[in-house]
């Protein structure tokens, strides 16, 4: 099958007063129609700036430079307006800040309708219609008064839902789901992951799915790349990932989920130390002052290696750690 | 329950507690004014006892102050300032109905120009923000801010009235062109002033993550600032305008004295010089009432504005 969506050497970088950040490096993956992709990675991985940049949404700060094909038209080099015609139609994106992301001064009808209108070219009518429709399909109990409603009348869960709601709008090829890490319990939250697997199961599209937890992309994608200070540091299937793990990173990520098979469910084997400060990224591999396996030859940055069929890892370890 | 008796009742809510901000308006203004050294009367030559002596019996000033004060209180009530002591035969009402449509009218128009300009500035600046034209406009801007109305008509009346000869240098005879003058003097400062605030405003509403949402939608630009931006970003234009309309509409004193216009600035004037102590008080509590109705009208127009203000208040 064609690829829906190919990215190419992404880089973003952002200018601030303490100097540059380079928050993507060279990434790149591809999308398949209908395939369900995870971005796994702590805080700050990168993960959020790198869709934003396919989707022109950068920060005034931020500037990107590589490639993103989308059914083989480069979307970084369109101008708004072309970037319009696919933005919210084709792809959509649901943030990850559920109280920030919707305007505090509009009903939700109107957000909603602008969407149906815009693209479809629904009428009002139609496009309340439609809007009530989705609202359903997330489960907003008694969507026909509560469309009418602003976005503080809603809790942050709600409101996610709603975020997930408008993605659906135009049923796009490719829905990008940030996970909302902070503002929302973890019942919530998983509620809203296993939300976002039923929708996209059901209307088959590709979906773009980012998390901290790779315990919640296990059930629900094909394939996972993880990614470590604004790099791809390994990629495979579900499977592969989980039976081997190449990278000590995604060990350690896969050692933090916590099980409950175990009495101590409360990841205590979170990765220990921080990822690297941005602003000065050490020399050598970039995970190296948190690694237990690190080595001499880890002074050296590792290259992205082709372990197997479909997979990638970028470590100098021969052997799975 | 509907969002109209929301308005309503929060309307009489507003009004009653305007009550007690009156009485001390009152208060002080009264006994402000006669703390003043000089009296209404004293002019050069001295009068004679006994007519100075009638004219303060006629307007009560020889009864004690406090008699004064209850009396003046017991006038408001029935919204009646009393008899004006300089202009003999004129009620301080009647000067102020007739002094007042005209500064209305001047400062009415001027505010207007200066919410279109300003805004319509603010946000093109915005949208280029740190661009030349950005930087021209702000420039200007910050120049309209800062030279006063008594530099800015001078230079008005000679370029337009003196050299070019196209408008009157001065007088009202509700014209067009007895006005513009006077509103182009009110306005420019007016309109540099919103523009700054419209422009701050919008460019820190349009670093919002729900701009960034809007943009997701693949919406036009221009919806993005019409729809998403534009009111938000009005909100600090609109809590500006309450009192800032307040004083226009009253009659800037210096305005219409450089323009000689007969506007409720200049009774104001008058009064002050002549210790004409009713028309002061009548002007002054008139003024204090339109600011405290018009910044009523700012939080109405607020709550409809902001959907979370108007739901917190119901
Ligand atoms: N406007 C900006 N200016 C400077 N640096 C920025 C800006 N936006 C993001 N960054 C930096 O880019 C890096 C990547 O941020 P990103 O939002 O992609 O992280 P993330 O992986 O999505 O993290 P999280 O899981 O917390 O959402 C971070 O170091 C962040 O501080
Ligand atoms: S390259 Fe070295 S430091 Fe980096 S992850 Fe592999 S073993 Fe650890
Ligand atoms: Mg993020």
């Amino acid at each position: 099958m064609s690829v829906l969506l190919e990215v190419n050497g992404l880089d973003v970088r952002f200018e601030t007063p303490e100097g540059e950040v380079h928050a993507v490096r060279g990434l790149n993956f591809s999308l398949q129609p209908g395939e369900t992709l995870a971005i796994v990675g702590e805080s700050g991985s990168g993960k959020s700036q790198a869709m934003l940049a396919i989707l022109g949404l950068l920060a005034e700060n931020g500037a990107a430079t590589g490639q993103a094909r989308f059914k083989g038209e480069d979307l970084m080099a369109m101008t708004p307006q072309e970037l319009n015609r696919h933005r919210g139609r084709d792809i959509a994106m649901i943030f990850q800040d559920p109280m920030t992301s919707l305007n505090p001064y509009l009903s939700i009808e109107r957000q909603m309708i602008e969407v149906a209108m815009h693209h479809q070219g629904l009428g009002r009518r139609e496009a309340r219609t439609h809007a009530i429709e989705m609202l359903r399909a997330v489960r907003i109990p008694d969507p026909e008064t509560r469309i009418r409603q602003y976005p503080h009348e809603f809790s942050g869960g709600m409101r996610q839902r709603i975020m997930i709601a408008i993605g659906l709008l135009c049923e796009p090829d490719v829905l990008i789901a940030d996970e909302p890490t902070t503002a929302l319990d973890v019942t919530v939250q998983s509620q809203l992951a296993a939300l976002v697997d039923e929708v996209v199961a059901r209307s088959n599209m590709a979906a773009i799915l980012i998390t901290h937890d790779l315990g919640v992309v296990a059930g629900m994608s094909d394939r996972v790349l993880v990614m470590y200070a604004g790099e791809v540091v390994e990629y495979g299937t579900v499977e592969q990932i989980y039976a081997q793990p190449l990278h000590p990173y995604t060990r350690g990520l896969i050692d933090s989920v916590p099980r409950l098979d175990r009495e101590d469910h409360e990841a205590l084997h979170a990765i220990p130390g921080n990822p690297p400060n941005m602003l000065a990224l050490p020399p050598g591999c970039s995970f190296r002052e948190r690694c237990a396996h690190a080595f001499e030859a880890c002074a050296e940055a590792p290259e992205l290696s082709e372990p197997g069929e479909g997979r990638l890892k970028r470590c100098h370890l021969e052997k799975a750690p | 329950m509907t969002l109209d008796q929301g308005l309503v009742r929060q309307l009489t809510r507003r009004l009653l507690g305007v009550v007690p901000t009156l009485l001390l308006l009152i208060t002080v203004v009264f006994f402000l004014v006669r703390v003043a050294p000089g009296g209404p009367f004293d002019t050069e030559k001295a009068l004679p006892p006994e007519i100075q002596a009638n004219l303060e019996a006629k307007y009560h000033l020889d009864e004690p102050l406090l008699q004064q004060y209850f009396r003046y209180l017991g006038q408001i009530l029935v919204l009646d300032f009393g008899p004006s002591f300089q202009y003999k035969d004129w009620t301080v009402n009647e000067l102020i109905a007739q002094g007042f449509p005209v500064s209305l009218t001047i400062g009415g128009v001027a505010m207007l120009l200066g919410f279109v300009f300003g805004v319509g500035i603010g946000v093109g600046a915005a949208l280029r923000q740190n661009s030349a034209a950005d930087f021209t406009t702000m420039g200007f801007a910050m120049l309209g801010v800062s030279i006063p109305n008594f530099v800015v008509a001078p230079v008005l009346i000679l370029l337009f009235a003196v050299y070019a000869g196209w408008l009157p240098a001065g007088g009202w005879d509700w014209s067009w062109r007895s006005a513009v003058l006077p509103v182009v003097t009110l306005a420019l400062p007016v309109i540099a002033y919103i523009a700054r605030l419209m422009r701050g405003s919008m460019i820190e509403v349009l670093h919002s993550n729900f701009i960034r949402t809007a943009r997701a939608k693949g919406l036009p630009e221009r919806q993005v600032i019409l729809r998403h931006a534009l009111k938000p970003a009005l909100l600090p234009v609109i809590s500006y305008m309450g009192p800032a309309t307040a004083a226009l509409i009253t009659g800037s004193v210096v305005v219409e004295r450089i323009f000689s216009i007969p506007g409720l600035g200049s009774y104001f004037v008058q009064g002050a010089l002549n210790r004409d102590y009713t028309l002061v008080m009548g002007v002054v509590l008139f003024y204090g009432v339109l600011i405290i109705a018009l910044n009523v009208v700012v939080d109405l127009l607020y709550s409809i504005l902001n959907p979370k203000i108007a739901y917190e208040e119901l």
